[in-house]
């Protein structure tokens, strides 16, 4: 039998969970989140000052690059309360950066950036294009050396979030043929270089970013060596911390479900009273249950060379399934008002779509894992 | 509860192992049942009975009972470790599961002194097999309005009516019995009486019921005026419903302090990935086929679901929202599981799943088949599936009942 990952909890995850759970309570309600979808940042920044001040960006950098020196583990607590209530920002963005340079950064690039980062740099990957492959390796945009020492860089790149806000983007780019990391200082961008795009989750941002004619200090690689295990870590931190988000989500989306069940009247009874209502949202929760057990199990064994893959592998595709079903059930089950814009229900169902586009839907991650298991 | 001593611990699970590696017999040379449901023969009932006595007396059962009731006074710990070396080494099932995971457990917490004394080395030595009668053949998802009669006489109720789905019947010579003492009250649940009845006395006759597989397993059990003592209720008159809803809560797992040991095996994710090894699609591995590899790695997640949900328990932080919620939601996630896999599992077969049990030609002797029919003890006994779902969705998410 296969180690498939097994549940753990340190102290430090109880601590962020019970901080995390207030902080994203009082800092974003549901009109705020209403709110902040009709701004252009798409995010406050007093809430970003106040999530670095509690030093949530450094978890999981290392102590000696001004961080927590904690493990992702502990990112996870945070990222789902996020998710819970639909917390906007560039956390997710600037966490998932900080990995890419932990993983793939030269000994100089983690002195000079961690520290910057922890203290909320905002940071952002460059990963996607228009093939649109889940295969992070799968690379078309380029780096070229100039004879004045630079890098040239060409191509287009899609769906980078948080791009409009960030100070720093690292995209992945091919030199001398294989897989790359560069880094790329927002301010030095030329006015068309960024177009946001229309996305289908509203409360989070993203931009198309043309790199043609784009030239940085060759300073600005990362370690081409490390660029193959950087991007397969930044893949499956991406992934982790997406369900994450996600299970968040479907603890929220079964509680919103749950107070209409609770209140509205149909034929002169309580609708969560039918059995045809009642019975799928207690599927739904017990898949929730499910899911959360999968992404503390892939909290827990991260880091286990292996097991880490496969558990945040199913804990993805678990997420997946049950968002995407919690979700539709819950415009279904609101009715009319369901189908409203108004019914938080399809903020939940659009956050399922995106993040299911995003790193891989369940179908892609399963694929994988019948390779690493059958 | 005296702290455990580590070094102590470790020897006893050392011991543990050597004694189940020692002990087990994997093939007595007919087919053990699956689960303590399905007893069908003598030939069955006797060896597993003198399976359990035998762990018993070796100390690997009721390990964490009092001494003073036949247990070995030890702490919870110990007994998991017994119980972890007999799954290693694939010890067959418990079959006195009523007696172990609900009555036992019952007693420790709500019963009398004497019924203490009298009843649960009994419980541990197979001696005393139990069974419940709860069902009816008229309320069956409805228990509490059970029918059966309890008039008291003197020293003695005397008991009429017809109890359903007996596990084990046939053996038992006590039943937890449900039982309405008063027919006339406003809430039909304070009308019932939880009572220790014996089975062996004039009066009770039980009827073996053939099950969708062919065997025989339970039985309809019939009170004809049977006079049970009256110093044999678990509570108090009247109080029955209680006490009946507490023994679903360690039936279903939701609460612990059973014996220990397990009283069932289901075929897992890795003997299906087996089974998908050896049959061929097309004359290649079953698994080399998409669909059978999706469905494979589906079961896989499952699998794990249950796993790592029946380990959440140890992590009270992760269950402060709804706290009951894993407990009474593990009977849906294990049961409704199981029958899926054992029906994808006949499908893997090919042809091969028309045979049965009892053709040389069939796969793995019929398991798959006979495994996938019986699953629906377990999504039907205990409470149904559907049953299930109105208790999650009325007790932990408070919807309104239906």
């Amino acid at each position: 039998m296969q180690d498939l990952g097994r549940l753990g909890f340190s102290e430090d995850q109880a601590s962020l969970l019970e901080v995390a759970t207030s902080f994203c309570a009082r800092r974003s309600p549901i009109a705020k989140v209403r709110q902040l979808i009709d701004d252009e940042t798409g995010h406050d920044t007093e809430v970003w000052r106040e999530i670095v001040e509690l030093g949530w960006l450094g978890i999981a950098i290392p102590e000696a690059y001004g961080g927590a020196g904690l493990a992702l583990a502990e990112v996870v607590p945070v990222m789902e309360q996020m998710g819970r209530y639909l917390l906007a920002g560039p956390f997710y963005s600037t966490t998932l950066a900080a990995q890419a340079i932990v993983a793939g950064g030269t000994e100089d690039q983690k002195r000079t950036l961690l520290p910057r980062l922890a203290e909320g740099a905002i940071t952002t990957l460059a990963l996607c294009e228009a093939s649109g492959d889940w295969n992070l390796t799968n690379i078309a945009c380029t780096a070229t050396r100039t004879s004045a020492g630079t890098l040239q860089l060409t191509g287009t790149k899609r769906l980078v979030s948080d791009a409009g806000v960030a100070t720093l983007i690292i995209a992945s780019v091919l030199h001398e043929g294989r897989p790359a990391l560069v880094m790329i200082e927002r301010g030095s961008l030329g006015p068309d270089t960024l177009r946001r795009e229309v996305i289908v989750d509203e409360t989070k941002r993203s931009c198309e970013l043309c790199l043609d004619g784009i030239e940085v200090p060759t300073a600005n690689l990362l370690d081409v060596d490390r660029a193959d295990a950087a991007l397969k870590h930044i893949h499956l931190v991406a992934n982790l911390l997406a369900a994450a988000e996600m299970c968040g989500g479907i603890q929220s989306v079964i509680d919103y479900t749950l107070d209409y069940l609770k209140t509205r009247v149909q034929f002169g009874k309580l609708i969560g009273s039918y059995q045809a209502l009642k019975h799928p949202i207690v599927d739904a929760y017990v898949s929730y249950e499910q899911t959360r057990s999968h992404v503390y199990s892939a909290a827990h064994c991260f880091g286990e060379q292996g097991v880490g893959e496969i558990a945040t592998r199913m804990a993805k595709a678990q997420a997946d399934t049950t968002l995407s079903f919690a979700a539709d059930r819950a415009i279904q089950f609101h009715g009319g008002f369901g189908f409203t814009w108004d019914c938080d229900a399809q903020l939940y169902r659009r956050r399922a779509i995106w993040h299911a586009s995003q790193y891989g839907d369940a179908a892609w991650h399963k694929e994988k894992l019948a390779d690493l298991l059958l | 509860m005296a702290e455990v001593d580590p070094k102590e611990l470790a020897a006893f699970a050392q011991a543990a192992d050597a004694w189940f590696a020692e002990n087990v017999d994997r093939d007595p040379g007919f087919m053990l049942p699956l689960t303590f449901m399905e007893v069908g023969t003598d030939q069955q009932f006797d060896f597993l009975q003198a399976w359990q006595n035998k762990v018993y007396e070796a100390g690997y059962l009721g390990a964490s009972w009092p001494k003073a009731y036949g247990g070995g006074g030890l702490a919870p710990a110990f007994q998991a470790e017994a119980t972890k070396a007999m799954r290693r080494h694939g010890g067959p099932i418990f079959l006195n599961a009523i007696g172990l995971n609900w009555t036992g457990p019952l007693l420790l917490d709500m019963g009398s002194e004497a019924q203490r004394a009298k009843y649960l080395k009994g419980i541990l030595s197979a001696e005393d097999i139990w069974c419940q009668g709860f069902s009816e053949p008229d309320n069956g998802s409805d228990l509490g309005n059970a029918q059966t009669r309890a008039v008291r006489d003197g020293e003695h109720y005397v008991i009429t009516g017809s109890k359903i789905w007996t596990t084990l019947g046939k053996y038992a010579r006590y039943m937890i019995l449900l039982a309405r003492t008063e027919a006339d009250t406003s809430r039909k649940y304070d009308g019932l009486t939880f009572f220790l009845a014996p089975m062996k006395i004039d009066g009770v006759e039980t009827r073996p019921i053939r099950k969708l597989t062919g065997e025989h397993g339970f039985t309809q059990t019939f009170f004809r005026e049977a006079r049970i003592p009256a110093d044999e209720i678990v509570g108090v008159e009247g109080g029955g419903w209680k006490v009946a809803m507490r023994t679903l809560e360690y039936e279903r797992g939701a609460r612990g302090g059973q014996a220990g040991g397990y009283v069932s095996v289901s075929s897992n994710a890795w003997d299906v990935l087996d089974l998908a090894r050896k049959m061929t699609r097309g004359g290649k591995p079953a698994l080399e086929d998409p669909t059978t590899r999706a469905r494979m790695i589906d079961f896989m997640i499952d699998i794990q679901s249950n796993a790592l949900c029946g380990q959440r328990a140890a992590f009270s932080p992760l269950n402060t929202d709804r706290p009951t919620g894993l407990a009474l939601s593990s009977k849906l996630m294990h049961t409704d599981f199981a029958q899926r896999m054992n029906a994808f599992a006949i499908g893997l077969t090919g042809p091969g799943g028309g045979y049965y049990v009892g053709d040389p030609n069939a796969v793995d002797g019929g398991w798959w088949t006979r495994s996938y029919l019986n699953s629906f003890s377990a999504t039907i006994g205990g409470g149904t599936s559907q049953i299930q779902r109105n208790i999650i969705g009325e007790h932990v998410l408070g919807l309104p009942k239906s």
